[in-house]
């Protein structure tokens, strides 16, 4: 039915078998270098591996995974948002505010923003754009959005967000849980279903697409407005979690986003993507960033370095360990 | 502590219940959130000075210090909620945000940590605040000038970095004065970010249209700066209130020896963080009677005893002190009314 159908018909069994095989491997590979940074934590302070533990330091890390996702979607077209930081401050600002004091006004600007995604991603497509140029510009519009909402730091996130991050389900911890769900959901519709699969095969073979008859336009808009809903989610989880916002809250969330999505077994050509790895990269990074680099009891003056140091060491595990199994 | 943690969140909570009156077993992490400027450094100093002392002469077990490696917040958060399981039992805070650290400052509370704050201080009521009189010392510019230009005058003001706290308080400060002085008019106001090459740049810009000026009042970072605006434009010299830099005392020496020339300097000492772990110290000595707010004073330098310090800041640095414990508990019976 579909080009992507056809091109794995015409693959021999012996083929396909090695190519699952491979497929596996790279699906391995976050979950590898998330145990490995899970190890170096519970060898220099056992007592973080507790209920107690993965509550403090994995609730943090659900906005970036949301927000991985998020980046995915639009990586997943071939295309980058650099604005996605800054679009989950506005968020959070907005929540804050409007969705706290008059919820009704709250949730129209939320789904307009979601709206402004769809249409930043038809711009894109039909004006041949460069998404970078275009997310770039953005991303200062929404910044400058977020200080006209919350000019000084403050407001208070809804008592309903506030009891839901606070969730304490028995046994296991509520980002792990978090986690688990925002994987799953993903991987089911991107992964396996067959609207999932036109919208890879936009990113990855656009030509073909087209040919098939496919809107490549229409492919845009929801990648890009799913973008858009995955950062008002991560924007949501994240004052959930502060309980308070702030104009800049959002803005290192950018680059944290790419690197999970990367990290997590995507790649930049587009179509390439996992979301169940992009969700294992977003915890490998907040939890590489920052317990393993506090526990690590580094003198200050070199502890931003070392920050530095850490994710450059994740992210060049990630590329050798695949290098080596091609 | 260890085994208390083993028994998680709740165990954590009872640990607030075992303060007692002997803290050299107590472990103060300082969570800071930036520490690209001269300030920050000697923050670091200050800090790094009298916890290592304090280490040594066992009043406290350890005291470590953290630095994020953004100005971000959820990195700040973040690093908050590692020191909580890292077993701390207070921590000395600079933060990147009043109000959006406030669900991580909760937590630690929540797990019976002290928390105390200072500079960038944090609204979460169950925290500590060392707060410095910001507008006091706005007030006390006023107060100063009329004893340099007693016939009163135009004044220019610059102010600093918009809309953070402490520019507004100052600038409140300043207002009051005036309005206790009306010989004084304030017909100018520049925006200088607390930084000499701002505040040179906008005092040049508006210097043309501004009728003579008497003096100017400022927040610090800026007086230098300003100096230099109005030897280039060949203006008269007006009196310049000063920030403790070095720059600045440097030069008011110069002036002092050319022809006498007198002014006043104040400004927040950075070792105001040695000030915040003596505080923590002292809430982990048991002290139920410490207000949760506290304010402390400005270090401030008069014609007499500036150019006595001057020799001890380095070259682009700015004038600290260092408290002590002693110094903490006077500060503490100060604010208990």
């Amino acid at each position: 039915m579909t080009a992507a159908s056809l091109d794995t018909t015409a693959k021999t069994s012996a083929e396909r078998g090695a190519l699952a095989r491979a497929r596996l491997l790279r699906g391995l590979l976050p979950a590898l270098s998330l145990a490995l940074v899970l190890l170096a934590i519970a060898w220099l302070n056992p007592r973080a591996i507790s209920y107690f533990g993965f509550s403090l330091m994995l609730n943090l890390a659900i906005p970036i995974a949301l927000a991985t996702i998020a980046q995915m979607f639009v990586i997943a077209g071939n295309e980058l948002d650099l604005s996605i930081g800054t679009f989950v401050g506005f968020v959070g600002c907005v929540t804050a505010t409007w969705l706290k004091d008059a919820p009704l006004i709250g949730v129209v600007i939320l789904l307009g923003s979601i709206g402004v995604y769809a249409l930043l991603g038809a711009l894109i497509h039909l004006r041949n754009l460069p998404s970078i140029v275009v997310t770039l510009g953005m991303s200062f519009v929404w910044q400058g959005l977020a200080i006209l909402v919350l000019p000084k730091p403050g407001g208070k996130a809804p008592d309903w967000l506030l009891g839901l991050m606070a969730f304490k389900p028995p046994f296991i911890p509520f980002p792990i849980i978090a986690a688990l769900l925002i994987g799953l959901i993903v991987h089911f519709g991107l992964m396996r279903t067959s609207y999932g699969v036109i919208l890879r095969g936009s990113g990855g073979n656009p030509a073909a697409l087209g040919r098939a008859g496919w809107s490549l336009l229409k492919t845009k808009i929801v990648l890009f407005a799913l973008a858009g809903l995955f950062g008002v989610l991560s924007g949501m989880a994240l004052i959930g979690i502060t309980t308070s916002a702030d104009a800049n809250i959002g803005n290192g969330y950018t680059l944290l986003a790419i690197a999970g999505v990367i990290l997590g077994g995507g790649e930049f050509v587009g179509g390439r993507v996992s979301p169940i790895g992009a969700v294992i990269g977003a915890l490998t990074l907040a939890l590489a960033a920052s317990p393993l680099l506090t526990f690590m009891h580094i003198p200050p003056d070199w502890q931003v370095a070392a920050n530095g140091a850490i994710l450059i060491i994740v992210l060049a595990a990630r590329v050798l360990i695949s290098r080596k199994e091609r | 502590m260890k085994k208390l943690f083993v028994l998680g969140a709740l165990a954590a909570m009872l640990a607030s219940g075992t303060a007692l009156a002997d803290t050299s077993g107590k472990k103060i992490a300082f969570s800071n959130n930036y520490a690209g400027n001269s300030w920050r450094q000697a923050m670091l100093d200050s800090y790094g000075a009298v916890t290592k002392k304090a280490v040594a002469d066992k009043v406290v077990g350890a005291a470590d210090i953290f630095t994020t490696a953004d100005k971000e917040v959820p990195t700040q958060a973040a690093q908050v909620q590692n020191l909580i399981l890292q077993g701390y039992d207070a921590i000395v805070i600079n933060a990147a945000s009043p109000d959006a650290l406030n669900g991580a400052i909760k937590q630690a509370c929540d797990a019976g940590i002290v928390v105390v704050s200072f500079d960038g201080v944090v609204t979460e009521p169950c925290a500590y605040r060392v707060v410095v009189d910001y507008k006091d010392m706005g007030k006390q510019e006023v107060e100063q000038m009329a004893k340099f230009q007693p016939k009163g005058g135009n004044l220019l003001e610059i102010r600093g970095l918009a809309g953070t706290s402490i520019d507004d308080a100052i600038h409140a400060g300043i207002l009051e004065g005036v309005a206790a002085h009306p010989e004084f008019k304030i017909v100018g106001s520049v925006t200088g970010d607390w930084d000499q090459t701002t505040a040179q740049k906008a005092v040049a810009t508006i210097l043309p249209s501004l009728p003579d000026v008497v003096g100017i009042v400022d927040q610090g970072g800026d007086g230098y700066g300003a100096a230099q605006a109005f030897a280039a434009a060949g203006k008269p010299r007006p009196t310049i209130i000063m920030g403790n830099r070095q720059d600045e005392l440097q030069w008011w020496k110069e002036q002092k020896e050319k022809d006498g020339y007198q002014t006043w300097s104040a400004s927040i000492a950075p070792g105001v963080s040695s000030l915040a772990f003596w505080v923590a110290q002292q809430v982990l000595d048991g002290r139920t009677d410490i207000p949760h707010d506290l304010l402390v004073p400005y270090l401030a330098f008069t014609q007499d005893n500036f150019e006595a310090e001057l020799p001890k800041i380095v070259k682009g640095g700015v004038a600290s002190h260092e408290y002590t414990q002693a110094d903490a508990i006077a500060a503490i019976k100060a604010n208990i009314k």
